[in-house]
């Protein structure tokens, strides 16, 4: 069986996670093509979660990749169990959406899903992906 | 829009035959109007024809003409219907050609039907006696036509927040053997594609309901592969359920059911023509599901330089109809290619505005008016060796899929699927770096593989397979093989 992480979202899900330098490099990539840079978290990695929650808003008219990067590594600081991933927002005709997004951090321990079968008719499922992240009570999800 | 009055001969309505010519299908000082369709033929006239008779022959028995005069055209806005015959340029290093520019008037075609256009355009004319062969080159669609249809049900973008999947081709992988496999086993490999990193794997085009897999069977174990692989990488992903089938009854029962098991994208072949295609286009709008087509059989008709349909008219066929996937070329793989005819078409199915450009063969500027884009899916004979080339010219907003590429790995098809997977991803992570992909690309791979067993081991396998064949489309500019 391979080996890789247990979520594989994001641009380079499957290579090793990015060092401070990589990530800059990345962030210069997006800043010279002038994209928007975004910092999101959540601890909810359902693929169809689709809100994370912002570390203040979108960055505009960047000029430099190291005040892109300090607001990742605050982040990070700030929710180490969290998934923590860099947007990158291409506003020009035709685009108008996420042009690049790679994660910059994953929890220790990523709890995953449990793949929920409701039986049909005819041999059908009705499927449904469960979250075990979203077992925790909200007081502790948000704090 | 000016319709003068064409140059006619002073017995043009006497009973009997004369010259295309002479009945107003060439008229040289024609200045086509924004709203015309303009198409860009290329003729090989019988010997002894006149280059401008056959480009009038053709205007001709592609709009109004018969053979003979008849009154009852004197009853009709004439000048109007009938198409114009307004270049007939040589082509370079080929005596026996020529590129016929014909204009046709807007009010020719039903709108919002690839059927009415494609019976007028191809219709009759190319079994035409008078000439030896005949092939659409390009056709310019203007803006005023473009906004009669509904183009792509979903497009690049939606597609891609659809899926969560951004700045990196997707990839996909055909199940093989492509016919055989029982459906339980069949699933089995759609499995191990999508947790190994797979976005996507696709039904080939002949796999619809044959005795040894029926369709149903096929949909319900495809889906819990896709089920499952979502569970282990918390990842969307997709199986191409193809939907082809003799009747369009059977094909809206068909996708009903792989929407109702929650497929995300269903699939259709060419071969079931622009009709159905159209069809299964808004049953694909209406229900949310991605749309992918397979050309099935474009190669009698697209291949040879002389004689049928280019791949890029077929492509602002498939954009106009709406699919969100078109196979549109590889390049490096098994199937024909050349590299700027290739660009070409990529052009066609993903930019909003393509310039004319004779190196890729685009003969007109074409304006989509914000038609979204469809994704162009290169498949056939690529493997992870050449990401660096396939990123090089075919760009980020395209579906690669390695199909014996994956499933032949000697690791697995997990670790197949790996393999592709951190190819493109080290490819787009280096090209993002400022790396030059097409002169580094391989140590770029061999990189990536000394941390990853699996792309060793598909650059070990596959490394130096190559299918270096002289193409058979090329443009005049650059060769002139035929």
């Amino acid at each position: 069986m391979t080996d890789h992480p247990t979520i594989t979202q994001g641009t380079f899900a499957f290579l090793p996670d990015l060092d401070d330098d990589e990530i800059e490099a990345q962030l210069r990539y997006a800043i010279d093509k002038g994209w928007a840079i975004s910092i999101e978290l959540t601890d909810d990695p359902d693929p169809r979660n689709t809100y994370w929650e912002l570390w203040g808003l979108p960055m505009f008219d960047l000029n430099d990749p190291a005040a892109a990067l300090t607001e990742v590594r605050a982040c990070c600081e700030a929710f180490p169990e969290q998934y923590i991933k860099v947007n990158a927002f291409d506003a020009s005709k035709g685009r108008e959406t996420i042009a690049l997004s790679f994660l910059v951090q994953r929890p220790s321990t990523e709890p995953g899903f449990r793949l929920e079968r409701q039986h049909g008719p005819g041999r059908t499922n009705r499927y449904g992906l469960h979250s075990y992240a979203t077992e925790r009570p909200h007081g502790e999800r948000y704090q | 829009m000016s319709v003068a009055t064409p140059p006619t001969a002073p017995d043009r309505w006497n009973a009997g035959v004369i010259p295309y010519k002479e009945m107003g299908y060439w008229q040289p000082d024609y200045e086509p109007a924004d709203t015309d369709m303009i198409a860009a033929f290329r003729i090989t006239p019988q010997p002894g024809v006149d280059p401008e008779e056959a480009g009038a022959a053709v205007a001709g028995e592609s709009s109004t003409a018969t053979w003979t005069v008849v009154w009852t055209d004197r009853l009709t806005d004439h000048a109007r219907y009938q198409a114009k015959c307004f270049r007939v340029d040589p082509v370079a290093g080929n005596p026996e050609q020529w590129i016929a520019s014909i204009a046709y008037d807007l009010d020719l075609f039903e709108e919002g039907s690839i059927a009415n256009l494609t019976s007028s355009i191809i219709g009759n004319v190319f079994g035409f006696k008078a000439l030896k062969a005949l092939r659409l080159e390009d056709l310019r669609i203007p803006v005023a036509y473009v906004k009669t249809f509904d183009g792509p049900p979903h497009g690049i973008v939606a597609e891609r927040e659809m899926l969560n999947k951004y700045g990196r081709p997707l990839i996909g992988c055909t199940v093989k053997p492509k016919l055989g496999l029982s459906a339980r086993n069949y699933g089995r490999v759609v499995y191990e594609g999508l947790r190994g990193g797979l976005d996507f794997t696709k039904d080939d085009e002949n796999i619809n309901s044959q005795p040894f897999m029926r369709w149903r069977e096929r949909f319900l174990y495809c889906m819990e592969a896709v089920e499952r692989a979502q569970e282990r990488t918390g990842e969307i992903k997709g199986h191409y359920m193809n939907v082809t089938a003799a009747t369009m009854e059977d094909m809206y029962e068909r996708a009903d059911f792989a929407k109702e098991l929650g497929s995300n994208i269903v699939m259709i072949d060419l071969t079931v023509g622009y009709t159905a295609m159209t069809s299964m286009s808004k049953w694909a709008r209406r229900n949310g599901v991605l749309l992918h087509l397979h050309r099935a059989g474009h190669g009698t008709f697209t291949r040879q330089k002389s004689h049928g349909v280019s791949f890029r008219v077929v492509a602002k066929w498939c954009r106009l109809l709406g699919v969100d996937h078109l196979h549109a070329g590889t390049v490096v793989g098994k199937l024909e290619g050349d590299p700027n005819m290739v660009a070409g078409y990529y052009d066609v199915l993903r930019d909003d505005m393509i310039p004319a450009n004779a190196t890729n063969g685009i003969y007109f500027d074409q304006h989509w008016a914000s038609m979204p884009g469809v994704m162009p899916v290169a498949s056939g004979g690529i493997h992870a060796g050449q990401t660096h080339q396939l990123i090089h010219y075919l760009g980020e907003d395209s579906i690669l899929q390695f199909g014996g590429g994956t499933i032949g790995h000697p690791m697995g098809i997990a670790a197949g699927a790996e393999a592709n997977r951190v190819a493109v991803e080290a490819c787009i992570k280096a090209r993002n770096e400022g790396r030059d992909l097409f002169a580094e690309g391989e140590q770029i791979l061999r990189k990536a593989g000394a941390g990853c067993p699996a792309l060793l081991a598909a650059l070990d396998t596959w490394g130096s397979v190559t299918f270096d064949y002289e193409s058979t489309d090329t443009p005049d500019t650059v060769s002139t093989s035929s």
